[in-house]
């Protein structure tokens, strides 16, 4: 992470909402993400943990420029400083840009794998595929099956591979290792490790935090639509203590490895987020302060956290 | 008595090649299973067995030493990996509840199913969200086995760690027999008491 590595994507001040229709004529906006802000550089692995339903794979939509019709982007998406605008955003995704989708239904059902991840390259990076498919573990005849036939972790290695194959600048994947094997997760992870040491960007969204730590130089934790903390991916190795969000602590002590403790409540609906700090209504410090005001991010020790008093 | 699988073979299709071969299991009423096994080993097939959703090709799947029943609400009850997959997109949460009988109060609570959510549609709930619902439904009054299929994979720590509390809280109160698929060792050592490792140990359940 030096500090003479270009910054491949900057998001600042981030906001998604989706317009709908509730009954009859009223409609409303969902706020997917508000006001997030998230750099990647050159070299690095950015992991994006936290809770299901925080706006992650809305996140990897928007710097791809493939939310449905309904969303607003606010903020400002930068790639290698300049503006992603959505012709830009065209003309860099599946070639600069990268995605391993979430949903392994993001495969094509009528078409052979093999053929399918090979893409529309001329001249046909055979050769390259089956190199990697043998390093994820997919037998050779896994080339010639149909998407219904792979299992979900073999589905997902596939999807992983065409990320691989992309020769993409900025590799963004979102939740690549459920399904898979520890062996096959840990290749696929190293995979993505050494193409951030070619210089390249990833931003890992995931799940499998104690995994991802080893591979990741940071991790950002989402609450609700926005960052609560960045933190050195050591801090989570360290443990509890040396994270600084109430929520990130309340994640690192649910890990089955970790206490298996769950914090109460749930996450706020992106219909009626609370006033003031988010994690407010479920957090053990709160105070009348949280529940009236914004926290501010601050840096400490070497991270960002949006809490007035995290340490 | 138990639930068992009785030297099982399964295969998709009629030349396709077998999925399961020799697959022979057994879990006590009272007892909790978890199975290790690589990605596309047959771990889902095998859970669509036991749960009576396919049929084997040779070999039984016996509960209490009889097959399972065809009709009525099946007391082998299955938690699916994707649960966006397993609710009707067309009804609303409330009616998918009702599938299996009158849900109990106290286990919603339990859950944190939140009485507003049964008016919503399934696209404007989040995954860890409506697998709460499937773990309500599949926890009707009948079941006495539940396959957790994977049910946690998708789910951030805090909400899987929510989740395994309340099913472990009523799979040991009411005396249910428990097999739980998972990948994450960390996760099966939590909550199972019989580990079955396919992943170390290919031999351990008879492949030959």
């Amino acid at each position: 992470m030096g500090q003479a590595a270009e910054a491949l994507l900057e998001i600042r001040n981030l906001s998604v909402s989706f317009h709908r229709y509730g009954n009859g004529f009223a409609q409303e906006e969902l706020k997917a993400i508000s006001d997030l802000s998230l750099t990647v550089r050159r070299g690095e692995v950015v992991a994006v943990a936290g809770a299901s339903g925080s706006g992650k794979s809305v996140l990897a939509s928007a710097v791809l420029g493939i939310l449905p019709g309904n969303a607003a982007v606010e903020g400002q998406l930068l790639y290698r400083g300049e503006a992603l605008t959505p012709g830009r955003q065209r003309a860099l995704r599946g070639r600069e840009i990268a995605l391993v989708p979430q949903s392994v239904s993001f495969l094509d059902p009528l078409m052979r794998v093999g053929v399918q991840a090979d893409g529309s390259r001329r001249p046909r990076q055979t050769e390259r595929r089956r190199q990697i498919f043998r390093r994820l573990g997919l037998p050779e005849e896994t080339e010639k099956l149909y998407p219904f036939q792979l299992s979900g972790g073999m589905a997902r290695r596939v999807l992983v591979s065409t990320a691989l194959l992309a020769d993409a600048q900025l590799i963004i994947a979102d939740e690549p290792t459920p399904g898979m094997g520890l062996g096959q997760a840990l290749e696929a992870l190293r995979m993505f490790r050494e193409m951030a040491d070619e210089g390249r960007g990833v931003v890992l969204i995931t799940h499998d935090i104690d995994l991802a730590v080893e591979f990741a130089d940071r991790v950002a934790v989402f609450y609700a639509g926005t960052t609560v903390e960045t933190a050195p991916a050591a801090d989570f190795q360290r443990g509890e203590d040396a994270l600084r969000h109430p929520y990130s602590k309340a994640l690192w002590r649910a890990l089955p490895q970790n206490g298996f403790q769950p914090v109460a409540g749930h996450q706020p609906y992106a219909g009626s987020l609370p006033v003031g700090c988010l994690f407010a209504p479920r957090c053990p410090c709160r105070t009348e302060e949280c529940e009236r005001k914004t926290p501010p991010v601050r840096q400490v020790r070497g991270g960002e956290v949006r809490c007035f008093y995290g340490a | 008595m138990a639930l068992e699988a009785r030297n099982v073979f399964f295969r998709y299709g009629k030349r396709g090649p077998w999925v399961l071969e020799h697959v022979s299991l057994s879990v006590e009423r009272g007892e909790r299973l978890a199975i290790l096994a690589p990605s596309g080993y047959g771990k889902t097939t095998l859970a669509l067995l036991l749960a009576g959703y396919r049929q084997p090709d040779r070999g039984q799947i016996l509960l209490e030493g009889k097959p399972l029943p065809k009709k009525g609400f099946c007391p082998v009850q299955l938690i699916w990996q994707h649960p966006e997959e397993a609710v009707n997109p067309r009804w609303r949460m409330g009616k998918v509840l009702e599938e299996s009988g009158k849900p109990d109060g106290k286990l919603l609570q339990a859950l944190g199913i939140e009485p507003a959510w049964l008016e919503r549609f399934p696209r404007e709930l989040s995954g860890g969200e409506l697998q709460r619902f499937c773990v309500a439904r599949a926890l009707g009054s009948g079941a006495d086995y539940l396959i957790c299929d994977e049910i946690s994979t998708m789910l951030d720590g805090i909400t899987q760690a929510q989740i395994w509390k309340v099913v472990l809280e009523e799979v040991s109160q009411r005396g249910m027999g428990m097999i739980a698929v998972t990948h994450n060792r960390h996760l099966a050592g939590r909550i199972a008491d019989r580990i079955l490792d396919m992943e170390r140990d290919p031999e351990s359940h008879g492949r030959t």
